[in-house]
C-alpha cells in the first residue's frame, strides 16, 4: 500500500483528524493548569480515567463517556483536595492517583477483559477509532478550545491571581471547578490519541516550550495550540511510514516529537534571556559620583563596535573586561 | 438617600486558625477620604483591608461597602483591590497589559470582545502608572516597584472610586515610591476614596487625610495625620525626628513589638 493510498484510507482520516483536535484541545487548558502551577494535574486526572475506561469496558457502555464521568469526578474532587487543604495535599492526590490507577487494572482484572482492550486506553490507539468516536472527540474537544478561548480573560485572571479575582466579583471557585472538568474532558479526548499514561504530556509539554520564546499569556497559548496540533499530526504521519520499516507506534512518537521542539527551544530560550538581561538600561541616575575618566584606550567605542551597549540615562555605556566605558568628550568615563 | 459611607466597620472581629486577630473594629471611611491604616507587623492592619473587601470573613459586628452588608454587596466595579504583591509569579509569563486588562474584567461580560472604552480605560491606567513602554513585558522582567505598579493600574483599569491598597511600598525603592505617590496623588484628585495599609509611608505621607493605628487588633489610634504635620514631622516619620522621647525611641524600623509605645494614643 503507498503512503498515498493509506492518507485515503477511512480510519487514517480520522486518526488524523483526532491528532490535530487532540493537538489543540490539549494545550489549551494545559496553558492554564501550567500557569496554575499544577502541570501534573492531567497525570492524575489521567490515572483516575484508568477506572473510568475499566468501568466501561466491563459494563460494556462507552469506555469515552464513563473516562469522561470518572475523570470529571476525580478533577472535582483534586481540585476541592487542593482548595481546602495545603498540608497534605500532595500525598491526597498521590493516593487518589495510584486508587485510580490501581482500581481501574482490579476491575478490569474482574471482568475478564484482555489486557489488549484496557491497552488501547493506557498507550492510546489511533487507528482504532470508529466513526462515534470522531463525532464525540470533535464535539469535546471544541468544546475545551471553544471555552478556553471563550473564557480566557476570566480564567487568566482567576489562574494570575485569585484574591484579586475574587474581589473583581468573579466566581473563582466555578472557573477553577470548570478548569478542572475541562482538564477531565481533554484527558479522556487526548486518551486515545497519546494514551492514558502520556496525556499530561500533551498538556505540559507544547506550553512548556512555547514559554520559552514568549512573553505574553496570548502568544503562549496560542504557540503551545500550534506546537501541540504539529507535534501530533507530525508525529502521527511520522509513526505511519516509519511503520514501513519497524513497528511504530503513534503515541509515543508524538510526545517525542513534542519533546524534540523543547529541546530545540530550551537553548534559544536561555540564550533570549541571557541577552534581555544584559542589555536591560542600567538604573538612571546612579553613575557613582567619584566616576572619572578611565586609562588610555586604543579603541573607540560606537555603534556595531562588538562591545555589548547598554543604555544609560541619556547615553549608552560600553561593557567590556567588567568595564562601563561611556564617551565624555575626547576620552571614556568609567561608569 | 443620603450619601452613605464608602466603607463602615462596626464591632468587627476576625480571627485567623481560630485565634482573634481583630477585635471589636470601628472605623468609617467617608467617599474622599484618604486613609492610612498603620502598625506594627502582626497589628492586624492587613488582616482589616482584607476583611474590607471579603478575603477574610468577620466573626462577629458587620463590614458595609458604600451602605451594603459585604454578604449582599455586588458592585465589585466600583472597588479597586491592589493586594501585596506576590512573591512567586504564575507558571507562563503574562505582559503588563495582561495583567492591567485583567482589572478591566469588573466591567466586562462574558464572552465579549473588549469594547473601545475598556481599552482607553487600560491605556489610561498604564499611562497613569508610567508603564505605557514596558506594555509588551513581561511582568516577571520588571522591578518590584514596577511590578507594584502593574498592579496599581490593573485596579485603576476597572476605573473604581474606592480603593484598597495593601502595603503598596513594602520592598519599593524611592524613586519607584514617588511614582506612586504621585499615582495616588492624582487619584486623589480625582475624587477617589482610598485605603491604604502601610508600615511607613515615606512620600505618601502627605496625600494622608487620616492616619488609623491599629496594635494587637484593636484601633489605638484615629485621627488626623496632619495635624501635627505643620509643626514638626508627623509621628510617623523617620526615627531621628522622635528624639523627644525618653527611654526607647519608637522607630518605624523597630521589630515586632517595639513600636507600640504611644504615649496618650499617640507615638
Amino acid at each position: 500500500m503507498t503512503p498515498l493510498e493509506l492518507f485515503g484510507e477511512q480510519f487514517m482520516q480520522r486518526a488524523l483528524i483526532a491528532a490535530l483536535l487532540t493537538g489543540l484541545a490539549a494545550p489549551a487548558i494545559g496553558t492554564f493548569l501550567v500557569q496554575r502551577r499544577l502541570a501534573l494535574m492531567g497525570d492524575g486526572i489521567g490515572h483516575v480515567a484508568v477506572t473510568g475506561v475499566a468501568l466501561g469496558l466491563a459494563t460494556g457502555a462507552s469506555p469515552l463517556w464513563t473516562a469522561v464521568l470518572v475523570a470529571a469526578l476525580g478533577a472535582v474532587l483534586i481540585e476541592v483536595i487542593r482548595e481546602r487543604g495545603q498540608t497534605n495535599g500532595d500525598v491526597a492526590l498521590a493516593l487518589l492517583f495510584y486508587g485510580g490507577l490501581a482500581g481501574g487494572l482490579f476491575i478490569s482484572g474482574l471482568a475478564g477483559q484482555s489486557a489488549a482492550a484496557l491497552n488501547r486506553y493506557l498507550f492510546g490507539s489511533l487507528t482504532t477509532l470508529s466513526r462515534s468516536d470522531i463525532v464525540v472527540t470533535t464535539v469535546l474537544a471544541v468544546a475545551v478550545v471553544g471555552l478556553c478561548v471563550g473564557l480566557a480573560p476570566q480564567l487568566f485572571a482567576v489562574a494570575q491571581d485569585q484574591e484579586f479575582a475574587r474581589v473583581a466579583g468573579l466566581r473563582v471557585r466555578a472557573y477553577n471547578l470548570l478548569v478542572a472538568v475541562l482538564a477531565a474532558v481533554s484527558v479522556t479526548v487526548a486518551m486515545r490519541t497519546v494514551g492514558l499514561l502520556l496525556v499530561s504530556a500533551l498538556m505540559v509539554v507544547p506550553v512548556a516550550t512555547a514559554q520559552q520564546l514568549t512573553r505574553s499569556f496570548r502568544t503562549t497559548i496560542v504557540a503551545a495550540m500550534a506546537l501541540g496540533a504539529l507535534a501530533s499530526v507530525g508525529g502521527l504521519v511520522t509513526a505511519t511510514f516509519a511503520s514501513y520499516e519497524v513497528t511504530v507506534a503513534p503515541g509515543p512518537t508524538i510526545v517525542l516529537l513534542a519533546l524534540a521542539c523543547y529541546a530545540v527551544a530550551w537553548p534559544i530560550g536561555i540564550w533570549s534571556r541571557h541577552r534581555a538581561r544584559l542589555r536591560e538600561p542600567f538604573p538612571s541616575g546612579q553613575a557613582a559620583p567619584q566616576h572619572g575618566a578611565c586609562d588610555e584606550h586604543p579603541h573607540a567605542h560606537g555603534p556595531g563596535c562588538g562591545h555589548l551597549a547598554v543604555p544609560h540615562d541619556d547615553h549608552v555605556d560600553y561593557v567590556h573586561d567588567g568595564h562601563r566605558h561611556a564617551v565624555h568628550g575626547g576620552h571614556y568615563d568609567e561608569h | 438617600m443620603t450619601e452613605s459611607a464608602a466603607v463602615e466597620v462596626r464591632n468587627a472581629s476576625v480571627a485567623l486558625g481560630g485565634r482573634p486577630v481583630l477585635r471589636g473594629i470601628d472605623l468609617t471611611v467617608a467617599p474622599g477620604d484618604f486613609v492610612a491604616l498603620m502598625g506594627a507587623n502582626g497589628s492586624g492592619k492587613s488582616t482589616l483591608v482584607r476583611a474590607m473587601v471579603g478575603l477574610r470573613p468577620v466573626i462577629g459586628g458587620e463590614v458595609r461597602l458604600f451602605g451594603t452588608p459585604l454578604d449582599e454587596y455586588d458592585a465589585w466595579s466600583r472597588i479597586g483591590y491592589v493586594p501585596q504583591r506576590a512573591t512567586a509569579g504564575s507558571g507562563v509569563p503574562a505582559s503588563v497589559w495582561e495583567v492591567v486588562a485583567a482589572g478591566r474584567l469588573t466591567r466586562r461580560r462574558l464572552l465579549r470582545p473588549l469594547s473601545r472604552a475598556d481599552r482607553a480605560a487600560i491605556e489610561d491606567a498604564l499611562e497613569v502608572v508610567g508603564l505605557v513602554d514596558r506594555r509588551r513585558d513581561a511582568v516577571t522582567n520588571l522591578s518590584g516597584g514596577q511590578q507594584q505598579r502593574v498592579l496599581i493600574a490593573r485596579a485603576l483599569a476597572g476605573e473604581p472610586e474606592l480603593f484598597f491598597l495593601d502595603e503598596p511600598t513594602a520592598g519599593v525603592d524611592l524613586p519607584n515610591q514617588q511614582v506612586l505617590a504621585d499615582t495616588l496623588a492624582r487619584l486623589k484628585e480625582r475624587g477617589a476614596t482610598i485605603v491604604l495599609v502601610a508600615h511607613e509611608l515615606g512620600p505618601l505621607a502627605p496625600l494622608v487625610d487620616r492616619a488609623v493605628v491599629l496594635r494587637d487588633g484593636r484601633v489605638a489610634y484615629d485621627g488626623s495625620a496632619l495635624q501635627d504635620h505643620e509643626v514638626h514631622q508627623p509621628w510617623f516619620a523617620e526615627p531621628h525626628t522622635h528624639h523627644h522621647h525618653h527611654e526607647r525611641p519608637p522607630s518605624v524600623s523597630a521589630p515586632v513589638g517595639r513600636d507600640d509605645q504611644l504615649p496618650g494614643g499617640r507615638r
